[in-house]
């Protein structure tokens, strides 16, 4: 029975096509491996319960 | 002056150049002699600028005649991790893909200042491509090499500023720090690195990586000469937007304090989950030298080292962009899958990251009300093989590359000052974290010195 696909593989093709990277086959597993590494460490942060108000810590003066 | 010149301190050099025992062009001449002949075994140097060298040593000389001062760094050799601007050389960058860039029009603004401070670049240090690296290693020059074990790892991304100055081909170089790339390299290379403020030193006509969390420092073998590159770097300059407009705050006048009055606690937690043994030896050490038994906890620094994993891969990707797009099969492969992967991240998620800096920095920064500083390790191991792939950190496998910074990057993501003193265990040196509060650097140079006065912390010397 064919594995399940990934939505990370999909996700994956419709971004090298909407950011216009070139995405070899070759490279597709380490930039796979190096995504979901990344997106874990976001979801770590995003999980943090911070108040609406949270300001960024770059702040812009005109 | 001590008699091995290649050991000799930045400080001693220049006593020595100013009173006339030796002269710059003599001191540069032999700092060059010594690249040549170590250069092929450490790969620390990329471009040795020998004749530029030799100019402005020539040029000292004639200044001393004429009876002008020399400045607290006469004759003075260094060295730039090859992301600084050189005048009439490309700003490479560690990449294959900047060497087709014009040569710099002018030198970046630390290079200048140290210039004017007396000292004299001899060259452009090694470093992993676009500084997303804490090895050391780069598959265009080959990797730099530890001094103190050439088939181990110098760290990086300063590789070559950690070989050099280890290695005793300079008592003083540049580099940058992102996420540790400062820290890393003096700790696997037993020598001194000052990490400032961010914002304290321009980084203005320096090859960037991350805006939000790029920082210029120098490294040298003793906390002294840290402090005096340190100090003749200060200043405000319009052409860096980060850069703060702070006076000249000089340090090496304040080192004879000492550690005396200073409330220094450490750092438990997560900067003990997965250190091996010979970081947490080299911790205690420290730690029972200063008199520090209280040990703080600082706050959500596992999620503080994510949020700054995620501002790095992201800011990094827009940065390459456009060379991933037309250039990509240039980038050494293992930078370009997670520059690739960062530009595949979404927007909302590096907001949060960037909102999560701010309460973060607002939190530890309450621990600083208590604390004049802070210890924690620098690395969680000593200098890992040329090449190793993996190592167990808390009993789970994980890839080298990038872990090596995980005890230094939940530090830089709120720019405070560290500098990393060498303690120097055998067989391989390993380096502690000294943090300090913003704009504190004085304070955590203070307490580097008094290690060293100890014999706690030491720059140990190499068998080359």
């Amino acid at each position: 029975m064919a594995e399940p696909a990934d939505p990370l593989d999909d996700f994956i093709t419709a971004a090298a096509a909407a950011l216009d990277l070139p995405l070899q086959p070759e490279w597709r597993q380490a930039v796979k491996s190096n995504l979901v590494v990344t997106l874990n460490h976001a979801a770590l942060v995003a999980e943090f319960a911070l108040g609406d108000e949270a300001e960024p810590a770059p702040v812009f003066r005109a | 002056m001590s008699k091995d010149l290649a050991f000799a301190s930045a400080a001693e050099i220049a006593r020595a150049v100013r009173s006339g025992e030796t002269t710059a062009l003599a001191v540069v001449d032999h700092a060059l002699m010594r690249i040549d002949g170590l250069n092929p075994r450490l790969n620390a140097f990329t471009t040795v600028v020998a004749e530029r060298a030799r100019a402005r040593a020539r040029a000292l000389e004639a200044a001393r005649s004429t009876g002008r001062p020399l400045g607290p760094l006469a004759g003075v050799p260094f060295a730039v991790k090859n992301l600084f601007d050189i005048a009439g050389l490309p700003t490479i960058a560690g990449s294959k893909i900047n060497r087709a860039h014009p040569p710099a029009a002018r030198d970046q603004p630390l290079i200048a200042r140290l210039e004017a401070a007396g000292a004299v670049l001899v060259g452009a240090l090694n470093m992993g491509e676009y500084a997303y690296d804490f090895t050391g290693e780069n598959v265009h020059d080959g990797p730099s090499r530890n001094p103190h074990d050439l088939t181990r790892m110098t760290g990086g991304s300063s590789g070559g500023s950690g070989g050099a100055v280890a290695g005793g081909l300079v008592p003083l170089a540049l580099g940058s720090d992102t996420n540790g790339s400062i820290r890393v390299p003096s700790s696997l290379c037993g020598i001194f690195g000052l990490k400032p403020t961010y914002g304290r030193l321009t980084r203005a006509r320096s090859f960037p990586f991350v805006a939000s969390l790029d920082h210029l420092g120098p490294f040298a073998r003793s906390a002294r000469d840290l402090a005096l590159g340190y100090d003749a770097m200060q200043g405000e300059d319009a052409e860096d937007p980060v850069c703060a407009g702070r006076a000249v705050e000089l340090t090496e006048p304040e080192l004879a304090r000492g550690h005396d009055g200073l409330r220094i606690a450490v750092a438990g937690g997560y900067f003990r989950k997965g250190a091996f043994p010979e970081a947490l030896e080299a911790l205690g050490r420290v730690a029972q030298a200063l008199g520090a038994r209280d040990e703080v906890d600082i706050p959500e620094a596992a999620r503080a080292r994510a949020a700054a994993y995620v501002i790095a891969a992201t800011e990094g990707a827009s940065l390459h962009l456009e060379r991933l797009r037309h250039q990509a099969g240039d980038f050494d492969p293992a930078v370009r899958d997670r520059l690739i992967a960062g530009a595949m991240v979404p927007a909302a998620l590096v907001v949060k990251a960037q909102k999560f800096r701010r309460w973060y920095r607002e939190r530890v920064l309450e621990l600083f009300k208590r604390y004049d500083a802070i210890l924690a390790p620098a690395t969680p191991c000593t200098a890992p093989k040329i090449g190793q792939q993996t190592f167990v950190l808390d009993g789970v496998e994980m890839p080298v590359r990038p872990n090596l910074g995980v005890y230094t990057q939940p530090i830089s993501f709120i720019g405070l000052p560290v500098v990393a003193v060498p303690v120097p265990l055998s067989p391989l040196p390993i380096g502690v974290q000294v943090i300090a509060a913003p704009w504190r650097e004085d304070i955590a140079l203070r307490i580097a010195q008094a290690l060293e006065q100890m014999g706690v912390a030491a720059a140990p010397r190499p068998e080359l």
